[in-house]
């Protein structure tokens, strides 16, 4: 198979992620979107690497799936700490940064 | 041969990331991304990335996943209402959505990388797999590896404050925090 077609397939996956981050509301569902559009940028990550011939493109890949894991550990404490709080878990009704 | 795995690879991924747009339960969103990050895991193997393929899957699909898994439960299923605060978010995100792939497309297809529209050159041995991008790590990108850890850390520690209960003072018994007298239980937002 052409690059290209992985490359295609990833701003198809990028899309559906911004798109799921737009239009839904619970901040659950968001990190699930972040998560997605993360995993497009590793495929295209992975991909350039097997078309250049080179592994750096993976451990740069590796490197985000670092930074998602510590991106997601966040969130949820967020999320956590809101329910505690008994704050709605809607992303609309959290407007104001006040402890 | 190889374009039947892409194929079902690709379709497994986008099932599950529209999947995990589309079910309204967070439950089955979770589940539909752990079916979306195995097909990735696929893909990743038909472009010789053993280790992120094996990675993806042990970290990705089990250990972050299972930590959804845990905070949904604990949270409770939370149905998203129907109103919409703000008017055709509905119809508008499909739209702008669609207007990154397509620009996305056009700049992955339209540049001037003549290598895209190849397999790839023919790779070493031994390409992509644990010995390989272990050396690359412990020795060219030692200072990344050491950051990613060091970012690591910095997140557990960050999320034990953020989530963590407040103690309440032992020498004033009337200012506790005002968290840590209200039970969880009693969170009325919580759908049964």
């Amino acid at each position: 198979m052409d690059i290209a077609w992985y490359l295609v397939l990833s701003a198809l996956l990028f899309a559906i992620g911004a798109g799921g981050v737009l239009l839904r509301r619970n901040p659950l569902v968001i990190l699930l979107c972040l998560e997605l559009m993360l995993n497009a940028a590793n495929l295209a990550l992975v991909a350039f690497a097997r078309s250049t011939g080179t592994q750096e493109g993976q451990v740069f890949a590796l490197v985000v799936m670092v930074v998602a894991a510590c991106e997601v550990v966040i969130g949820l404490g967020l999320i956590v700490a809101m329910f505690r709080r008994q704050l709605p878990l809607d992303v609309d009704d959290a407007r104001k940064l006040h402890g | 041969m190889e374009a039947v795995a892409f194929f079902a690879g690709a379709i497994g991924a986008l099932a599950g990331a529209v999947g995990v747009v589309a079910l309204r339960n967070p439950f089955y969103s979770v589940l539909a991304l752990i079916v979306h990050l195995i097909a990735l895991a696929g893909l990743f193997l038909l472009l010789y990335a053993e280790f992120i393929a094996a990675a993806q899957i042990v970290v990705y699909a089990g250990a972050v996943m299972v930590l959804y898994l845990f905070v949904n439960a604990y949270v409770g299923g939370v149905e998203e209402p129907i109103w919409e605060p703000i008017p055709g978010q509905r119809f508008l995100a499909p739209i702008f959505a669609g207007a990154i792939f397509v620009e996305i497309s056009i700049a992955v297809l339209g540049t001037g990388l003549s290598a895209i529209d190849s397999e790839g050159p023919t790779l070493p041995g031994g390409f992509g797999t644990p010995a390989e991008i272990g050396e690359f790590m412990l020795e060219k990108f030692l200072v990344v590896f050491e950051g990613a850890s060091l970012l690591l850390l910095v997140a557990a520690v960050g999320a034990v404050v953020l989530a963590g209960r407040k103690r309440r003072e032992p020498t004033n018994p009337d200012g506790g925090g005002r968290e840590a007298e209200q039970p969880a239980s009693t969170y009325s937002g919580v759908a049964s």
